[in-house]
């Protein structure tokens, strides 16, 4: 047990140790500070996944216990920490897969009655955004944040530590999701978001002109179905024509629609909220595509742009001990009654 | 020695302290609210009621499956979590046979029935033997749970022929009676019974008391190894497993 009297003077450091099961990926991170990250430990369970397709929420579930501990007291180790060096613990409770955000919602809740450790609930979401903070030190809110992966896609308002304001989301398929579908179309597989990252880089983005959709009465919201659909339509009718399809000008193509509209969408916000300072988090964040033209953009609009290393864009559990250490600070605590919530909304208690 | 037992494999959540053959406490809810949100607190209310020192525990039990897929991943990550902060070992009791195990001493065949949706019931069949105890004095007999058939998956006309062509008297238990009371009744052609509410569903108490002897026996798991057991495969799993045996049969030209 760390004694009292030696955090009152004034020692100030804070330990956190972060769970992270919302997906298919098993994550344990040990971080100092909100900013240092001493360990991060990720199980990924993408092989397992392949063969479907997809991720499966029970094969998934299944795994996660499997694993759990072996995570968890791997980053500790890697960290050089027992359980008694640890401040808090902060752990995923939403949005995700139930059963999957159930596993580690359960083992944090167990350790934290155990140690008697302060136990911290964490959006999903939040701890994507918190990422920037681990290796840009200059990063501070407010800033305009895009998010996203295989499950989200949204702008957000960071008005401050913990406090957000989604400005625009999808209203359909997330970003991740087209990619996925598109990929699997034209025979790529799944993961979607890097074999198409991958391929394009062969292809003409302006060999076909997919649609770039605008959603009524909202200049930030996004869709991606109908992108989709106008790819599928297109492979349909190449094939009826018995024309040849050209996978990388199909991938490139496909991508360069959903880049010019989640840059469009991103420097339209940055401008109405004259905010200059922009991020990108997710899984999709460490597409080279989308990371560059938005970088680009930033810099013809005079926007300094943030964005995390491929490891930190991932699902990861540091992301989730950074945004634990700012909750933490600002007095957030959960209960032994923490439930997981699959659809948890950013900036909800 | 003392035992901390865990049920959430089915609709009842299920905390029990035990110490050698005294249950120091259970506390046993059967309602609508879930396991994630009940299961720490309960354990959280119960040990400040009876001032349990959780480092005096010496082993944790908890009933390790079949059930619920999901309420037996809550218990097993809660136990696998108090097993890593508390560096104790887990003991996985089956719960069919800990459904079994409340009905002490009873003179016929026990037949523990689970729902298990699809149709199917968790299932085994079991019966208590007198055993001498060793080293003791010539009277004194112990009534010990002896397994006829391990915890399965089944459907419930398998259940009932299997029972009538033994042909002898049968308890059943477990929440699969309130799904299968009616068609058992229909099926059903030797005498049988209901086990009635106080030993009819999961209890932590009863995974005390076998957890404490697999102890004895040195059937322990370190927390990290723990998991449970399904006995039956995701739906993913299950539909690819029937296709790739639909395309074996198809190539060998076996199929009937």
């Amino acid at each position: 047990m760390r004694n009292l009297s030696e955090v009152n003077l004034g020692k100030e450091e804070l330990v956190i140790l972060g769970i992270e099961t919302s997906c298919d990926e098993t994550a344990a991170a040990v971080v100092r500070n909100g900013r240092e990250v001493l360990s991060n430990v990720i199980y990924s369970q993408i092989d397992l996944h392949t063969l479907y397709g997809g991720v499966v929420p029970e094969i998934a579930s299944r795994k996660h216990i499997e694993k759990i501990n072996q995570v968890i007291e791997q980053a500790l180790h890697e960290a050089g920490k027992t359980l008694e060096q640890i401040d808090a613990i902060a752990v995923t409770y939403g949005p995700g897969l139930v059963g999957a955000l159930l596993v580690g919602v359960s083992a944090a809740k167990a350790i934290s009655y155990a140690t008697k450790l302060p136990l911290i609930g964490v959006h999903h979401i939040e701890g994507h955004i918190s990422a920037n903070y681990i290796e840009q030190e200059e990063l501070k809110p407010p800033f305009i944040c895009l998010v996203v992966s295989g499950g989200h896609s949204h702008l957000v308002l960071v008005k401050d530590y913990g406090s957000y304001e989604i400005i625009g989301r999808t209203r359909d398929d997330a970003a991740g999701e087209a990619y996925d579908k598109v990929a699997r179309a034209i025979g790529l597989g799944y993961p979607g978001g890097p074999k198409i990252d991958k391929i394009a880089k062969e292809g003409n983005p302006e060999a076909i002109h997919f649609p770039r959709a605008k959603v009524e009465n909202s200049s930030f919201d996004f869709s991606f179905s109908g992108l989709k659909s106008s790819v599928l339509n297109y492979l349909n009718g190449m094939q009826m024509k018995n024309e040849p399809i050209c996978v990388p000008d199909v991938a490139a193509s496909f991508q360069k629609a959903v880049v010019d509209v989640l840059v469009e969408h991103s420097m339209a916000a940055v401008l109405q909220y004259g905010i200059n300072r922009f991020a990108i988090a997710g899984g999709v964040a460490s597409n080279s595509a989308i990371r560059s033209a938005l970088r680009e953009a930033c810099l013809c609009n005079h926007v300094e742009f943030f964005h995390p290393s491929p490891i930190y864009c991932t699902d990861n559990a540091a992301m989730i001990a950074v945004a634990g250490y700012y909750d933490y600070q600002n007095g957030i605590r959960s209960g032994l009654d923490l439930n997981a919530v699959a659809n948890l909304k950013l900036g909800e208690r | 020695m003392k035992v901390l037992g865990i049920d959430s494999s089915g609709l009842v959540a299920s905390i029990a302290i035990a110490e050698d053959d005294r249950l120091i406490a259970e506390y046993t809810i059967q309602y609508k609210k879930t396991h994630s949100q009940t299961l720490l607190p309960m354990l959280e209310e119960v040990a400040k009621m009876v001032d349990l020192d959780l480092n005096s525990i010496d082993v944790i039990a908890v009933s390790q499956g079949p059930g619920s897929f999901t309420g037996l991943r809550i218990g097993a990550a809660t136990v696998k979590g108090l097993g890593l902060a508390l560096r104790k070992p887990i003991v996985g009791v089956p719960t069919i046979e800990s459904l079994a195990n409340q009905l002490y001493g009873v003179p016929c065949l026990i037949c523990p029935i689970m729902d298990a949706r699809r149709g199917q019931v968790y299932t085994g069949l079991y019966r208590f033997v007198e055993e001498r105890v060793a080293d003791s004095q010539q009277e004194l007999f112990e009534y010990r749970l002896q397994t006829q058939k391990e915890q399965c998956i089944a459907q419930i006309d398998e259940i009932a022929k299997i029972m009538n062509q033994i042909g002898e008297k049968v308890i059943f238990t477990g929440d699969g009676i309130p799904v299968y009371r009616e068609q058992l009744a229909s099926l059903m052609t030797v005498p049988y019974s209901f086990a009635p509410l106080n030993r009819n569903r999961q209890s932590a108490a009863s995974i005390a008391t076998l957890g404490y002897r697999y102890y004895k026996e040195g059937k322990i798991t370190k927390a990290g190894d723990f998991h449970p057991e399904y006995l039956r495969l995701s739906q993913a799993e299950r539909e690819r497993k029937e296709k790739s045996e639909e395309n074996a049969g198809n190539k060998g030209n076996d199929r009937t």
